[in-house]
């Protein structure tokens, strides 16, 4: 028979990866809080598992743990299964004495056991399953021991009676009250919690009881009772040297950025050796197809519509994407299951403050490096909804993966030293500024957004930071290229096709002679070059919506087809084409800014809907950026102006 | 005393929490209740966020928000 398990827990109590093991699915996993935002179905066999997002409670307070509450309420599910961080037990034991007063079908997951002996703790097992009355598994996800048996009591497993926490007399006297009601223990304190009822709410406060005092003061005491029973340890160890280091007021700061540094270093300078080497490939490549093609009769215009058209825009596509994600994405994995993220938040928060933001705003940009949909997804974990839409709309100055390719390549071509080694400092250099810039001003923006569309309160900001968990290695490396870099890569692949499709429309259908991207191009041309590009650059932005990955494959084809003697062989040819299409230093600088603010691409303003359900939410995340971009790049222009003048 | 009052590696018991029930509640989440020990442990470089040791796990709250929740001392 087919068992529902709903999967429940703290957050960041490793969920996700349990999950992962038991369905052989691959949700992804962080070490930071608030990872799982959204319900995820497996299955293992008979067993069909919920995983759903983490949660200090059942009396919700945010979106994401009202998904949670909900389906614990009010869901249909056999089991609950509830996995606590061994080392944290005493917190942990608050949602599973919470979840006990709604359901006696619960089963008791030690997670992260494996890391009781490095703090010296013994959990007496056995002692804490009779107290409970509910079974109690040890496992540890992460190696996955303990899985087997956890699969075996879950379906072994046989209802009874679990522990019920005693209130004070005053609310059990109230909870008999609704005793006629056909509801949980759970939802009669949380009447009372709530003051539906205004006999209760009268009473309790003649006795000068506030109900949620009291009813969390007793689960707490409980849970210090049950700790003192079933632990034993040594002593606290939950202060770490490392925390010293990266949270200092001198080095703090200064080695975060060491670490961006390190990880666009890596990404660059790995990437571009093998850029080059699919480069030369495909086009090696291309020349066989060609061949092929022609000896077997095709149409002259159907080989070139072929070739030119969507080989040309899918290989390039992938050519200068494929390895910096390919280095980028484990190397950032590795770093955010360590922990690293939540010490970014929490040493930047200062000026998250004075912006009038929330400090996990630094987490939903970090996510955003990655991608900008899963940044503004991520944004679900601000509890405030004003600090949230701040996040969303702000996420997009994070310049994503997607757009890292372009932003190395306009750089490499156009900021060059003659010291090799110098160079390719210098070229990070530029790249981390772009990122500091834009972080700068996704914080200046931040404020006066909640001086303008956004005003309100500061609400409350508390932020866990966890323990360093060593990340195992090979498993992320692996994941992170299959799920994450493969992921990308499909969709930019997937809408690099129709890109080469229309492109080469554009280019091979003419009027009166001229092609149609050529009226195209002239239209945009004069704005272009107000704010110091050009109309060819406009339109491979608009055609780069779907992907921004594909702007400058787009543009280099528009280009090309413009001068067609021009063919492309390798990465050094792009800064001939780019000479010849009147780029300077200033158009190299504009198109940088315009890289990073312009508007986000297709999927992030679905995402962005979906999570605001709000059209001027939307439309401000779409001009916002873009009205950044233009004034930055038409005081560029002027600026360059100006001092030619001089 | 509040907890903002803390040196760093000093160590109090929660006395009371100077807030509406909403907040509270999440405090009570994050295992903020009544005769809690608390301890300082880290500083941010802004030094406008600091993280305490509270039931085994760390959590970082802002300084204004700290200065509603009173302490008291604790000696081992």
């Amino acid at each position: 028979m087919n068992k529902r398990i709903a999967l429940i827990g703290n957050p960041n109590v490793g969920k996700s990866t349990l999950f992962n093991v038991l369905t052989k699915m691959h949700q992804h996993t962080g070490n930071w809080t608030g990872k799982t935002v959204d319900i995820a179905i497996g299955r293992y066999k008979n067993l069909e598992i919920y995983d759903l997002p983490g949660t200090y409670s059942l009396i919700p307070h945010s979106k994401e743990e009202e998904v949670t509450s909900d389906f614990i309420v009010h869901g249909k599910y056999d089991i609950a299964l509830i996995v606590c961080d061994a080392t944290m037990l005493e917190r942990n034991l608050n949602l599973v004495l919470q979840t006990l007063e709604v359901t006696n079908n619960v089963v008791l997951c030690l997670n992260m056991v494996d890391e009781l002996k490095n703090k010296k703790t013994i959990i007496d097992y056995n002692t804490l399953s009779s107290i409970l009355k509910v079974p109690v598994i040890s496992v540890s996800a992460k190696n996955k021991s303990g899985i087997d048996m956890l699969i075996k009591t879950l379906n072994n497993f046989k209802s009874k009676e679990s522990y019920k926490i005693k209130y004070s007399p005053e609310v059990e006297e109230c909870i008999e009250l609704f005793k006629n009601e056909k509801i949980s223990r759970f939802e009669k304190i949380k009447n009372i919690i709530d003051g539906t009822n205004k006999d209760i709410n009268s009473y309790l406060l003649s006795l000068n009881i506030n109900p949620i005092d009291s009813i969390m003061q007793s689960i707490y005491s409980e849970c210090e009772k049950i700790v003192s029973i079933v632990v034993k340890k040594e002593k606290n160890k939950v202060k770490n040297k490392l925390d010293k280091i990266l949270t200092n007021k001198i080095t703090g700061i200064p080695i975060m950025l060491l670490i961006l540094f390190i990880i666009l270093y890596i990404s660059i300078i790995g990437a571009s050796y093998p850029s080059d080497f699919l480069f030369s490939m495909f086009n090696k490549l291309k020349i066989f197809i060609n061949n092929v093609l022609t000896n077997i009769h095709l149409p002259r215009i159907i080989i070139n519509f072929l070739m030119e058209g969507i080989y040309q825009v899918l290989t390039w596509v992938i050519s200068v994407m494929l390895p910096p994600m390919a280095i980028f994405f484990p190397i950032f994995t590795l770093l955010e299951d360590y922990g690293i993220l939540p010490r970014i938040a929490f040493n930047l928060d200062g000026y998250f403050q004075k912006s009038n933001a929330c400090g996990k705003q630094a987490l939903t940009m970090c996510m955003g490096l990655g991608c900008n949909v899963v940044g503004v997804t991520n944004a679900r974990i601000i509890d405030s909804k004003r600090e949230r839409l701040v996040a969303i709309i702000t996420n997009s100055f994070t310049p994503c993966n997607g757009r890292f390719p372009a932003l190395i390549s306009i750089i490499s071509i156009f900021f060059i030293l003659k010291n090799k080694i110098l160079n390719s400092f210098v070229n990070v250099a530029i790249f981390a500024s772009i990122i500091i810039i834009s972080i700068l001003i996704t914080l200046i923006v931040s404020k006066i957004l909640s001086k303008t569309f956004l005003k309100g309160e500061y609400s409350f900001f508390a932020l866990e930071l966890p323990p360093y968990r060593k990340p195992n290695f090979i498993k992320v490396i692996v994941r992170s290229i299959f799920d994450r870099t493969i992921r990308v890569l499909a969709r930019a692949v997937v809408v690099s096709i129709p890109a080469g499709i229309i492109i080469w429309l554009l280019t091979n259908l003419s009027i009166n002679s001229h092609s149609l991207i050529y009226y195209l191009t002239n239209i945009m041309n004069p704005f272009g070059l107000i704010i110091g590009l050009d109309g060819v650059i406009l339109m491979s932005f608009i055609l780069g919506f779907p992907a921004n990955e594909i702007v400058i494959p787009v543009m280099l084809m528009i280009y090309l087809s413009n001068n067609t003697m021009l063919d492309i062989n390798n990465m050094n040819e792009i800064k001939n084409i780019l000479i010849t299409n009147n780029w300077t230093i200033k158009t190299a600088i504009c198109m940088l800014i315009f890289i990073v603010f312009h508007f986000p691409c297709s999927t992030t303003m679905l995402t962005i809907k979906k999570e605001t359900s709000s059209t001027k939410w939307t439309l401000l995340s779409f001009f916002i950026p873009l009205l950044i971009g233009v004034i930055l790049c038409l005081i560029v222009n002027v600026i360059f102006n100006l001092a030619s003048y001089i | 005393m509040n907890l903002c009052d803390l040196k760093i590696n000093e160590k109090g018991i929660i006395k009371e929490i100077n807030y509406n029930s909403n907040i509270k509640r999440r405090l009570y989440d994050l295992g903020f209740t009544k005769g809690t020990k608390i301890e300082l442990a880290l500083i941010s470089p802004s030094k406008h966020i600091k993280a305490y040791c509270i039931r085994d796990s760390l959590i970082a709250i802002r300084n204004k928000d700290a200065k509603k929740i009173e302490i008291s001392g604790f000696n081992e």
